[in-house]
């Protein structure tokens, strides 16, 4: 069974947000909200400076929070790919999941249920990658079976230096940022 | 362990839910199979974007006949199948709210943005009366047209139809005119748009203030992206800690202005440590010796206070240029109207290429070939004009090839050498294009007639006597892009949803109102996919086929030196001209020199904008895709800086020029990206015109600060970083 | 120095997280007394003291279950999909607090009203059938106890509910205490001990509250010690949630209006009234309600401005 998983390449990525409106469009996201975002770290000082850009978006965590504190089972683990969904009919808007949430993923669609990420499956079940990834200008993003030791992102986390989110969260999350 | 408890309770539990799901108006579906629903029809129609001047060959996606998405076409070698983010937003140009609707004529004075809605048939009656009243009073010549972009073609044709020979963009004295001509001086030919530069096969690539992944260029920033992925050593010269810098291997941080002081240096490296392609330039170069003896003083250790970067690294990325020539790039930037010698500030740049051996060659620039696609046979041929062009009198600018909009601009204002009484204005904001607002306000005021020809409302369509609503790309057909590239190709835009409301596209326009000028016979076409099929046909193309691909790939050409394509220098002196010869005839310098650029003194900045990767000029801020990615521009400030001034990232502050201009309010990111001793701001934003309601007062705008501007001796183009600014303290 | 931009601006949650507002404080509030309230309840019941002629037994179970029913109201206008709520009762989360809570309180009313069966509120008077049921449970001592066992289980489970909703959050360091559900009890227990005594009229009651509600204030003080010492003895989150409370942006009101006004101050008042030195008022357990309200507000909008 598939363990679905990204791998951003922050070496390339500029930053643009094309991921965020192709997300946008793909999917529908109302005016105001975004399934994923732009992130920029910088450190140290003027002129000796060093960034580091992300695009971020729900990590489909092997651990996944959002999921255990739902009261109703909207919030769950998809068979497929193992990628963490809600069901809107299911949903009461109690927004522990937003809460939990360590990288604050989640939001209340203006239709009342918790939304985030999907990780486009509805494409990928067509043979397609996530709108974010198929739209990158710079392919800075990778999508694949993270349980699949020659999948491209598993090659990439072997090869390259690479880190996650919140390691400490505990929640195992499933997109790697290669730096 | 929930999921499996979910699916148990949906096993269990269906006929019980069945009667609440109704209830709830739905079946069961999880968020990820929303998008497409269920007997949904969804159709692709191929077309080229708008949303910039790249032309991106798109696919754009119609669900149940409403726009829908729009994707990169695969088949274009240009986006490689991947838009940028504003072509992916284009989708917003098209539900804009703001939007131009209806023609109209102006109610009371003119800027006051008071209209009567008016038929087509009202305003092109108008407009064609005004015109005809110019041509008897003044002239044809005396009716200007400024346009840019492809949408332009037919109004451009119309107007030469009139017998004007004034058609100017901004795009060249404003932007990158001066590249061009530094460049043509140098090589004998231009870089262009799309830029012939091979980032892609780069080893090292220099960027001098090009701030690539900002500036959102796709092929650029794709080949940029595909550069830093296969390991390329990154230059990257900015005052400001740009995108591009994060990906450098060295950053130079240097005082703005005084970059010509840094290439001297380089070339000077170069020749001095022979580290220059030798054999190239012997080949291929022209006044060598001369050049050798020009740039002998400009030392490392000279640039250093002038530039603050220090003589080793200077010394340092000089030879790790050489290190990877011919594939090392120096990129010769875009918008290069800086500090008014930017000519030969781009002349500079292209000789430090030629030192590099990189013209024509792999991984520096190669040379670009078009498809080739007839013009339409059939027109009949454009009245002579009795005047000359009226923007560059007594060639004062002697190197200027193309029209220049401040020339027009300064004809309107002064009458000489002749009047200019009509001003089209085609997809361009010239209030927010060109330098110094109060000369554009002066020229306008002294018109007879002001036609804007746009899809949004923006600041100079808020002047116009007409403004003319145009349907956005997704709506309608335009010439044929067979832009010379890497890769030929021929580009169709057509429609793939109707205009809302009664916008019209422009070749309609254009063409009705050369009727109404009594000008039909240049129309020998009805409807523009008879002017495309008629084009296609000629160069044996089928038009059906195009428009059901988007795009014709023509075949594999060779790029480069390497694949035994000898170059060809179109120079006086057939070769790289180091030295130039027309240059000194024309008493400029032969060989590029340094001159001192005015600093700012104690509590000014210098004032720099540049580019959001989601944003085309002022020209997007209210398609609501792209606005919600970035709704405002920030003031970027150095964080100690800011600190003095008691501001932090989040305040609201304004800035003040030298002549009293005080700028919207602006929000202030305290940051350690930028120099102590320059503000920066992305251009586009503080809109003030009321029809552009998501963006009016929000941000400040660029090009109301530059009040100030430095004519380009070579070219006539006007450098705009030259406006120095103080900060006003203001309440959040 | 560290410089972090997103672009992200989703509602409730840029710049900071705010998902919850005044319902979910109040409700954990209201869960808290009414926790407590039946924990009271019981122990009158298990001890007998509810044959009392004027025990608060007779009105605390009604009292509850109208406080409750107000908090739930309160939950559900926080929830964002209302017409989905019945989901809640379709299903059972073993990891979820929050659906243990929404079976727990299934629960928790017909305890409520079985306990309020024992010894009805007068205006049940009315109903002659409830009258006779009534006096067969008051006289079955079995179902008596029972009852009373209920109600002090179900009590005491309602009670660490409410601080483990917070505390299994494991994003939010400031609630991620294994002492928060403990905090919240006791802080239930000594709402609802302050609050019964306000309502009390039986004068042995009284007394028996207010010297139990300063236990429970001296041990809710322990347990705030502990939660502060445990939490700034963690990882980097934990000590800059902690922040929150010693110099960060809640400080002086946590320390003003939970610990002082809530808790210390009412606690000596409390003991000069069990000396006898000060009459018994409504001042100090009036504060005692306030400081609970204000823990749990505090505690939920605090939360949720900590971040890992």
């Amino acid at each position: 069974m598939a363990r679905f998983g990204m791998v951003i390449d922050t070496t390339r990525c500029v930053g643009c947000m094309d991921c965020v409106v192709a997300c946008k469009t793909e999917n529908d996201v109302p005016e105001g909200f975004c399934r994923d975002w732009i992130t920029t770290e910088v450190k140290g000082e003027f002129p000796e400076v060093q960034m580091e850009i992300r695009s971020e978006r729900c990590n489909h965590c092997d651990n996944p929070p959002c999921v255990y504190c739902c009261p109703t089972g909207a919030s769950h683990v998809e068979e497929f790919g193992q990628t963490v969904q809600v069901t809107p009919e299911v949903c009461i808007g109690c927004k522990a999941c937003l809460a939990a949430c360590p990288y604050d993923a989640r939001f209340i669609n203006p239709k009342g249920y918790a939304d985030k990420c999907t990780f486009c499956l509805h494409r990928v079940k067509e043979g397609l990658e996530p709108a974010c990834v198929s739209v990158c200008p710079t392919q800075c993003m990778h999508f694949g079976d993270l349980d699949d030791p020659n999948s491209e992102v598993s090659r990439l986390i072997k090869s390259r230096d690479n880190h996650t989110l919140l390691p400490e969260a505990g929640t195992n999350p499933r997109i790697f940022f290669l730096t | 362990m929930t999921a499996v408890s979910r699916r148990r309770f949906l096993k269990i539990s269906t006929g019980a839910t069945v009667g609440a799901v109704a209830v709830a108006g739905g079946s069961l579906r999880p968020a990820f199979s929303r998008p497409v629903e269920d007997g949904e029809v969804i159709r692709k129609i191929p077309t080229y974007c708008d949303v910039c001047f790249w032309k991106c060959g798109a696919i754009a996606y119609t669900r149940n006949g409403k726009l829908w998405k729009v994707e990169g076409n695969p088949a274009d070698p240009l986006s490689r199948g991947r838009l940028c983010p504003r072509g992916t937003g284009g989708v917003g140009a098209h539900y804009d709210p703001d939007r131009l609707r209806t023609p109209l004529i102006r109610k009371n004075n003119r800027g006051e943005e008071e209209w009567v809605a008016v038929t087509w048939d009202e305003a092109l009656t108008y407009i064609a009366e005004k015109m005809q009243a110019i041509k008897q009073q003044y002239g044809p010549e005396s009716m200007a047209l400024f346009s840019h972009g492809v949408g332009g073609t037919f109004l451009k044709h119309t107007v030469k139809a009139y017998g004007s020979p004034n058609i100017a963009a901004p795009s060249y004295a404003q932007c990158r005119g001066p590249r061009e001509v530094g460049f043509n001086l140098t090589f004998g030919d231009a870089v262009y748009s799309p830029e012939r530069t091979d980032i892609r096969n780069s080893k090292c690539l220099t960027l001098i203030g090009s701030h690539l992944g900002e500036n959102m260029h796709n092929t650029q920033v794709q080949e940029f992206a595909d550069a830093v992925g296969n390991g390329a050593s990154v230059i990257v010269v900015d005052p400001r800690f740009s995108v591009a810098a994060s990906k450098a291997k060295y950053y130079l941080p240097i005082k703005p202005g005084t970059d010509m002081a840094l290439i001297l240096a380089w070339m000077n490296v170069l020749v001095s440590e022979e580290l220059y392609d030798k054999d190239y330039v012997e080949k291929y170069g022209f006044g060598f010796d001369a050049f050798k003896a020009s740039i002998a003083g400009y030392t490392p250790e000279w640039a250093y206070p002038i530039t603050t970067i220090a003589p080793q690294v200077i010394r340092d990325t000089a030879r790790e240029m050489a290190r990877y020539a011919p594939a090392s790039l120096v990129h010769p930037g875009r918008h290069v109207t800086w500090y008014g010698d930017d000519a030969q500030r781009s002349r500079a740049i292209a000789l430090l290429n030629a030192l590099l051996g990189n013209w024509g060659r792999k991984g520096g620039f190669y040379t670009p070939t078009g498809m080739p696609v007839p013009g339409y046979d059939g027109y009949p041929a454009y009245p002579k004009p009795e005047r000359e062009h009226v923007d560059n009198p007594g060639h004062a600018y002697p190197f200027a090839d193309e029209e220049l909009t401040t020339g027009i601009r300064n004809a309107t204002i002064t009458g000489e050498p002749y009047p200019i009484k009509g001003w089209m204005v085609y997809a361009t904001n010239l209030l927010n294009a060109l330098p110094n607002q109060e000369e554009t306000i002066k020229a306008i005021q002294s018109l007879d007639l002001l036609v804007v020809v746009d899809v949004i409302p923006s600041e100079i369509a808020g002047w116009a006597d007409v403004v003319l609503p145009e349907s956005v790309y997704l709506e309608r057909y335009d010439d044929l892009n067979a832009a010379p590239f890497r890769e030929p190709f021929i580009a169709l835009r057509q429609p793939v949803v109707e205009s809302p409301d009664d916008q019209k596209p422009n070749w309609w326009i254009a063409r009705e109102l050369a009727k109404k000028l009594g000008l039909e016979r240049y129309y020998p076409w009805t409807n523009i996919e008879e002017y495309l099929e008629a084009r296609l046909a000629a160069g044996g193309y089928s038009f059906d086929g195009l428009k059901r691909d988007g795009i014709i790939n023509g075949p594999k050409i060779p790029l480069y030196i390497e694949d035994g394509l000898e170059p060809v220098f179109y120079t006086p002196s057939g070769k790289i001209e180091f030295y130039s010869t027309q240059l000194a005839e024309h008493g400029l310098d032969p060989v590029p020199t340094f001159t001192e650029h005015p600093q700012p003194g104690p509590g000014q900045f210098r004032l720099l904008f540049g580019r959001a990767p989601m944003h085309s000029f002022g020209r997007t801020q209210t398609n609501p895709l792209l606005a919600e990615m970035m709704e405002e521009n920030e003031l970027w400030i150095n964080k100690n800086v800011a600190g003095r001034y008691g501001l932090k990232s989040g305040d609201y502050t304004r800035l003040k020029n030298e002549d009293g201009v005080v700028s919207n309010r602006i929000r202030v990111k305290a940051t350690e990206r930028i120099r102590g001793d320059c503000v920066y701001m992305v251009h586009g934003f503080g809109h003030t015109a009321k029809g552009m309601r998501r963006a009016f007062g929000k941000g400040a705008s660029d090009a109301e600060l530059a009040t100030k501007y430095v004519m380009d001796p070579v070219m006539g183009g006007t450098g705009m970083n030259v406006n120095f600014v103080t900060i006003e303290l203001e309440g959040a | 120095m560290l410089e972090l931009t997103t672009t992200r601006h989703n509602h409730l949650i840029d710049p900071g997280v705010h998902v919850w507002g005044w319902e979910i404080p109040i409700y954990l509030f209201v869960g808290g007394l009414v926790a407590g309230m039946m924990v009271i309840t019981g122990y009158l019941l298990l001890t007998g003291r509810f044959r009392g002629r004027e025990s608060v037994a007779r009105s605390l179970p009604l009292i509850s279950l109208i406080v409750l029913s107000a908090g739930m109201l309160a939950l559900f206008l926080d929830l964002e999909h209302k017409l989905y709520f019945w989901r809640l009762y379709t299903t059972f989360e073993i990891t979820s607090p929050m659906s243990w809570g929404a079976w727990i309180l299934l629960l928790v009313y017909p305890a409520l009203v079985a306990a309020m069966l024992i010894r009805p509120p007068s205006i049940l008077g009315l109903w002659d059938g409830i009258v006779k049921l009534s006096g067969r449970v008051a006289a079955d001592d079995r179902s008596v106890r029972w009852i009373g066992t209920l109600n002090v289980v179900l009590g005491v489970m309602l009670g660490i509910y409410t601080g483990i909703l917070l505390s299994a959050m494991g994003s939010r360091p400031l609630w991620n205490s294994a002492l928060l559900g403990p905090l919240f009890l006791t802080s239930g227990l000594s709402g609802a001990a302050a609050f019964v005594h306000m309502i009390a009229r039986d004068r042995s009651e009284s007394d028996l509250l207010v010297r139990a509600d300063n236990g429970l204030l001296v041990v809710e003080l322990v347990i705030i010690g502990l939660f502060l010492i445990g939490m700034t003895s963690a990882s980097e989150a934990h000590i800059r949630a902690a922040g929150l409370f010693l110099g960060g942006s809640y400080t002086s009101v946590f320390w003003v209006f939970v610990v002082g006004a809530g808790i210390i101050f009412p606690l000596v008042l409390q003991l000069l009234m069990v000396r006898h030195k000060i009459r018994h008022t409504v001042v100090a357990p009036l504060l005692v309600v306030a400081g609970g309200i204000a823990l749990r507000f505090i505690i939920v909008y605090a939360g949720q401005a900590s971040h890992m």
